[in-house]
């Protein structure tokens, strides 16, 4: 883990409520797909913890959602302007694990962690399949990205509007034989690809913290290895281990 | 005077480089912060309240943002006495060569007096935290702490029980905290720290629900600082116990106002989440600070502002 201060390049809005912001900094600590980093936004006590997007040579690319008064805070910042981040948060996405066509599945703003993941796993000569869910048209984001990597892309909508109607779960059959799953998404959505996917997988989970490194035990959840801290043993879980409980 | 000789206390009769002290429930066994800072510098630490079995502590979400602070309901998360002790504080004691604060909590007195002897017995402890007003349990924790005959009885059966200094953790969520304090005083504390956790709850407006799952959590945070002040000064003019001041103490202004309000050690809580690098700015902050107020040595300043 790193503190830092990173300077903000870009802060654009991708949908009407998902913003994506590139920021300048020192990125060494981030080391894996799936981490996160934890921003400090003037006037607020705690952190906010953010998936990264993407991360290379001192960029830093973040997508979040306005869900409250700290990331409507963020929305509202500016190219040049600096944020006091922790980076290196996290264990991340295994990609040793992936098989030779991992299946990539993400839910609303469950879907920016998976981008640097399918980038590393397209550089590594995998066939990468990727569905991403959404509500409606309006909130779709990043599916040219996905192409743009090379990975074969389906898009799900609750209402239709766009790609196939329903769940990820619902073209599981169209997106063909895997390898392995990565999913990030309401912990509904992981439920039923817990449910529906046939092999091993790895699943990113979501939970209120207080520090993001371990140390206040906010974000605990019990794992059939035990009780396992989301911001410091995960967030990333592996299938064999995970309990469902609400 | 050396820089270290300047910030000397003694607590209950150990010497202690320098007041600071990481509050319990926001260091867990000091690991995770010894990875990013030497933490031998710090005056010790109190360790995450510890009872006599494992315990998962409270359902999620636990941890809600306030202004200036935060609410938490963790829930006495612990590993359980016998896993303290036998994984632990080893790994502890390859990090940390000091005397550690241990804190002890339970849900009845046999447990309070069991886990406060077989922690008593661990070289590397110093003191005993005696946590009595945990918010965030039910039937045990602070029900001890806030009625004075109850917090009594349960300091005199452990004071019976271990050797090492015992400090009682206090409440602030009671009428009157010096009768509390006056109250294990009498039971034969050898000190006690204040304040635990102000009860509070938070509403999530899109589910019209408590936000927390257990429904109330403990306010800390800078917001608290002014509370706990005035807490701390006015115990420490009632008992002649040392008192370890704590609650929203987040630079080292806030550390010099907590002495000399009468506070002998002081500890900080989750300023080490927003800024798990906090003791040590704090402690390097300092000796300029104290120039600043024309201090020569903290021990001197302690109680400086009583009557």
């Amino acid at each position: 883990m790193k503190q830092s201060l990173f300077t903000i390049k870009e802060n654009v809005a991708l949908t009407h409520d998902i913003m994506k912001m590139v920021l300048s900094g020192d990125t060494t600590d981030i080391t894996r797909p799936g981490q996160f980093v934890n921003v400090l936004i003037e006037g607020q006590y705690l952190r906010r913890p953010i998936s990264v997007n993407d991360a290379i040579d001192g960029e830093l690319t973040l997508i979040y959602k306005i869900v409250g008064v700290g990331t409507e805070k963020m929305a509202k910042m500016t190219p040049g302007e600096k944020l006091d981040i922790l980076t290196g948060l996290g264990n991340g996405y295994d990609t040793e694990k992936s098989g030779d066509r991992p299946l990539l599945i993400g839910g609303g703003v469950g879907v920016p962690p998976l981008y640097m993941l399918a980038k590393q796993l397209c550089a590594k000569g995998c066939d990468v399949t990727v569905i991403l869910g959404f509500r409606s048209a309006r909130d779709v984001f990043y599916k040219d990205e996905f192409e743009a990597l090379g990975a074969k892309v389906f898009v799900t909508t609750e209402d239709g509007t766009a790609g196939t109607k329903g769940f990820v779960t619902g073209v599981f059959g169209e997106a063909g034989d895997y390898t392995h799953t990565y999913s990030c998404g309401p912990e509904p959505m992981l439920r039923a690809v817990y449910n529906t996917s046939v092999t091993s997988g790895q699943y990113s989970f979501e939970e209120r913290m207080g520090c993001g490194f371990g140390a206040c035990m906010g974000c605990s959840c019990k794992t059939l290895y035990g009780n396992k801290r989301i911001c410091k043993d995960g967030p990333v879980l592996v299938k064999e281990e995970i309990v469902w409980e609400k | 005077m050396g820089e270290m000789n300047r910030l000397n206390v003694n607590l209950c009769g150990i010497d202690m480089d320098n007041p600071i002290i990481p509050a319990s429930g926001t260091f867990g066994f000091g690991y995770e912060f010894a990875e990013l800072y030497d933490i031998n510098i710090l005056g010790t630490f109190s360790f995450k309240g510890t009872t006599r079995e494992a315990r998962f502590g409270n359902a999620t979400p636990r941890i809600a943002e306030c202004p200036s602070g935060m609410l938490n309901a963790v829930g006495l998360q612990n590993p359980g006495v016998d896993a303290v002790i036998a994984r632990e504080l080893p790994k502890m004691k390859e990090v940390f060569h000091k005397p550690v604060m241990a804190n002890v909590s339970g849900f009845s007195l046999d447990e309070y007096v069991e886990v406060s002897s077989r922690i008593d017995k661990e070289d590397c402890v110093g003191w005993i935290e005696l946590n009595i007003s945990c918010p965030n349990v039910h039937g045990g924790g602070m029900a001890f702490g806030t009625c004075a005959s109850s917090a009594e009885s349960v300091v005199k059966a452990v004071r019976e029980v271990v050797k090492k200094p015992l400090i009682v953790k206090l409440s602030p969520n009671v009428t009157n905290i010096v009768e509390i304090a006056k109250a294990v005083e009498a039971a034969g504390a050898d000190g006690v720290s204040l304040i635990n956790t102000l009860l509070g709850m938070r509403i999530d407006m899109r589910k019209k629900k408590p936000l927390l799952a257990n429904v109330t959590g403990g306010y800390s945070g800078a917001a608290v600082f002014p509370v706990a002040l005035r807490m701390v000064y006015q115990v420490a003019g009632a008992v002649k116990i040392p008192v370890v001041g704590m609650g929203g103490v987040s630079t080292a202004e806030d550390v010099i106002e907590m002495m000399m309000a009468g506070a002998t050690a002081v500890e900080i809580g989750a300023e080490n989440l927003r800024n798990p690098w906090a003791c040590r700015d704090i402690i390097n902050a300092l000796p300029e600070t104290m120039d600043k107020y024309g201090i020569t040595d903290l021990s001197s300043i302690i109680g400086a502002a009583q009557p």
